[in-house]
């Protein structure tokens, strides 16, 4: 059977599996419909958070990212992940023995303020919303390349699915249906990384692979280390040395500054906390920080594996390989644009970070454009350079050198000549990073609006019911906006999700810790330092990425603040001005004081289990 | 599971004390789990990077720095907090056995018996 039936096969077993869990799990409630019952237990919701986390661009774009950045990458490798000891250390427990609905509800009840929960509701409104339309054109993406249909089609097939299981059951059949996603995904991530590593060091586990020696026939019958091999390639092809630290942008101070902006911007993002309140007790939400960081950590230990030997394969490939000689995935993946070979005439592939380089991609130039620039650049070659342009340059100074990074994970499994089932398994994991992504991201856009403003604020009188259909139509109109943004995707996608890291590491994140690690923090501080921290790094990006400023220097460093890194600043901002302001001003209220007693104290948590009543039989 | 779950009474002093000891002795383990997430993560695998990366991982080809930076921090992480489960179990433990005998003295001084 060729990949397209496989793919066919995969897909639509897993949609009916999840399409029949939401079934079964379906809800009545609010609280089952928001935080699932408070019945999960520890290890599912474990599994559950790291589906929720590993998003399209964790499955998809992030090997490929440290694949071009080489030991840089791990700024991406470690903020995503030591967030998570944030998470467990200094918040999961404290917001599960609080015990509410949603991370605006702590912020807003503990600063006794409303502006402090609309702040907060604005804030993870606009990190979800960034973060589920990058979701739906990855569904696009997916369905796109491997169905070879429309990408529209495709995110509009996803945003049916999406909107079908969410609705349903809320936050109960959302938990569960990630579950299962975080093995369809876990398992397509894997199986191919396995069998690279096998074929590469004959070593079955990636992690270890990627520190060993490469077998004879890949290294001319030397035992020579993957990472010196691929060093010495690198740099005799005029790229920089994977493993060395601290080159090109990447300094010092800007891989400290993302990694710790990530760090804690990964701890206060809404859409992983609200996953704290499902559990069972305080001592279910530490361990369930415990397997969530173990889940995940699966694929980012296996990612840096992966990145590496795809970028062996992709030089050792495709440099030197004639017209007769190019690998067979070239040809497949050369229609999507992703990889663009312009020969200089001599019919010999050379793909390097030099002026000779011949590696392209085509970005978001169309097919017109394209054909352009070949027929200038064949007249170019006819003419040995009297006439016409040299499409080389032309590219480069687009910005076009070098194939696209999601290639790296997309087209490994063919440049390892797995076969095609392993494929199109890959098409149903990435699938299952989107979709449980997107699903977690809707339903706190769903319970910040239908419960902190709705309920909390404008109609406090609100039924049972009525914040029910709030929720559900909430969902309804999210998955829309969000197709909506897949079909018509806003560039910069990257500097965008920057925005929403940066966003949560300087106000979510520190306006959190102070609540639970202070008792004397008042209203007043708090809504001021969330407001000076959002601000001053909301302005700082857009600042940077929209109108071209220079990024500071701090009068310090070499460099300029990258604006991923800047949170930090932010951060830092929050904290300092939140806690000088706070001896001016009052105390919070005994009623304060004591929530803050109870929330540390891991005895006498909330409501009982109430998941038998969440279930409809 | 229920008897577990013992509702304190804050306005107790002797419950206050409990809780203040409790609280003592997890910022204490935080404090000492983050150095070390901090050590390993930002530490060796950012500001000391450049200077480890001059040795290798035993029987490997992974320079130091870059192994912390894309591999030794993660495993580092999950251990950090594996500990801090552990550990708080101990606590939370030892916090229930005194909230308990605190509940069972009251308890006994209202019905008049001797606990």
């Amino acid at each position: 059977m060729d990949t397209k039936t496989w793919t066919f096969i995969f897909v639509g077993v897993t949609f009916t599996l999840y399409l029949a869990i939401a079934w079964i799990t379906r809800v009545r409630d609010t609280r089952g419909f928001y935080v699932a019952g408070q019945g999960v237990p520890a290890m599912a919701n474990g599994m559950a958070t790291a589906a929720d986390w590993m998003s399209a661009s964790s499955f998809i774009s992030m090997a490929g990212l440290i694949s071009f950045m080489g030991y840089a990458g791990g700024v991406y490798l470690m903020g995503w992940t030591g967030g998570y000891v944030l998470l467990a250390l200094l918040l999961a427990p404290y917001l599960r023995k609080f015990g509410q609905f949603t991370m605006p509800d702590f912020v807003g009840q503990r600063f006794e303020s409303d502006l402090a929960r609309v702040v907060a509701v604005i804030c993870a409104l606009f990190i979800c919303f960034i973060y589920v339309a990058g979701q739906m054109r990855g569904v696009g993406i997916v369905f796109s390349r491997f169905l070879e249909v429309d990408i529209n089609t495709g995110v509009i097939f996803g945003m049916a699915i999406v909107f079908v299981y969410a609705t349903l059951g809320g936050m109960k059949s959302i938990t569960w249906t990630q579950v299962a996603q975080y093995w369809v995904l876990i398992t397509a991530y894997l199986i191919v990384a396995i069998a690279i590593a096998i074929k590469l060091t004959g070593i079955p586990v990636p992690s270890i692979a990627m520190g060993a020696t490469l077998k004879p026939e890949f290294a001319g019958g030397q035992t020579v280390y993957l990472l010196e091999r691929l060093n010495l390639i690198q740099q005799d092809l005029g790229f920089l040395s994977y493993t060395d630290t601290f080159v090109g942008s990447w300094d010092k101070v800007n891989v400290f500054f993302v990694t710790l902006a990530l760090m804690a911007g990964t701890a206060g993002l809404p859409h992983v906390l609200v996953r704290f309140y499902t559990v069972k007790n305080v001592r279910a939400a530490r361990w369930s920080g415990m397997w969530a960081l173990l889940f995940i950590s699966i694929l980012y230990l296996t990612a840096p594996a992966t990145a590496a030997f795809a970028r062996y394969f992709m030089i050792e490939s495709l440099n030197g390989a004639t017209t007769e000689s190019l690998p067979e995935w070239y040809d497949n993946w050369e229609q999507t644009g992703l990889i663009y070979w312009l020969d200089d005439g001599d019919g010999v592939v050379r793909y390097s970070n030099r002026e000779d380089n011949e590696i392209f991609r085509t970005g978001s130039l169309g097919t017109a454009a394209m054909l352009d620039i070949q027929s200038d650049h064949q007249r170019w070659i006819d003419s040995t350079g009297n006439n016409g342009t040299d499409g080389r340059q032309v590219l480069r100074n687009m910005g076009l050198s070098g194939p696209d990074q999601d290639i790296t994970v997309l087209a490994t499994p063919e440049m390892a000549e797995l076969s095609s089932w392993i494929i199109a398994l890959l098409a149903a994991g990435g699938l299952a990073a989107a979709l449980s992504t997107a699903s977690g991201l809707l339903l706190v856009i769903s319970s910040a609006v239908g419960h902190d403003i709705y309920y909390r604020i404008i109609n406090p009188q609100s039924t049972e019911k009525q914040r029910l259909l709030v929720g559900r139509a909430v969902i309804g109109i999210a998955v829309v906006i969000a197709g909506l943004f897949g079909i018509y995707p806003f560039g910069y996608v990257a500097q965008v999700v920057a925005f929403a890291f940066g966003l949560a590491a300087s106000s979510i994140f520190p306006v959190l810790i102070m609540g639970v690690f202070s008792k004397r923090v008042g209203t007043i501080p708090a809504v001021v330092g969330m407001l000076v921290g959002i601000g001053f790094t909301g302005s700082y990006i857009v600042a940077c990425v929209s109108f071209g400023m220079a990024p500071w220097t701090f009068g310090i460093f070499e460099q300029g603040i990258n604006p991923q890194g800047i949170g930090v600043v932010g951060m830092l901002l929050n904290f300092g001005i939140c806690l000088a302001l706070t001896p001016l001003f009052d105390e919070p209220s005994q009623k304060v004081r004591d929530m803050v007693d109870s929330i540390r104290e891991p005895e006498g948590y909330g409501p009982a289990v109430r998941i038998e009543q969440a279930i409809d039989h | 599971m229920n008897d577990k779950n013992i509702e304190p009474d804050y306005h107790s002093p002797e419950v206050q004390a409990a809780l203040k000891r409790y609280w003592r002795d997890n910022l204490r383990l935080i404090a000492g789990l983050l150095f070390i997430w901090a050590f390993a993560s930002l530490g060796c695998g950012v500001l000391f990077a450049d200077w480890l990366n001059q040795f290798y991982l035993p029987f490997t080809g992974f320079p130091l720095g870059f192994w912390f930076a894309q591999q030794g921090s993660i495993m580092i992480f999950v251990l950090c907090i594996l500990m801090y489960c552990i550990f708080m179990e101990r606590l939370d433990r030892r916090h229930h056995k005194l909230l308990e005998s605190l509940k069972a003295d009251s308890d006994g001084v209202n019905k008049g018996k001797v606990s």
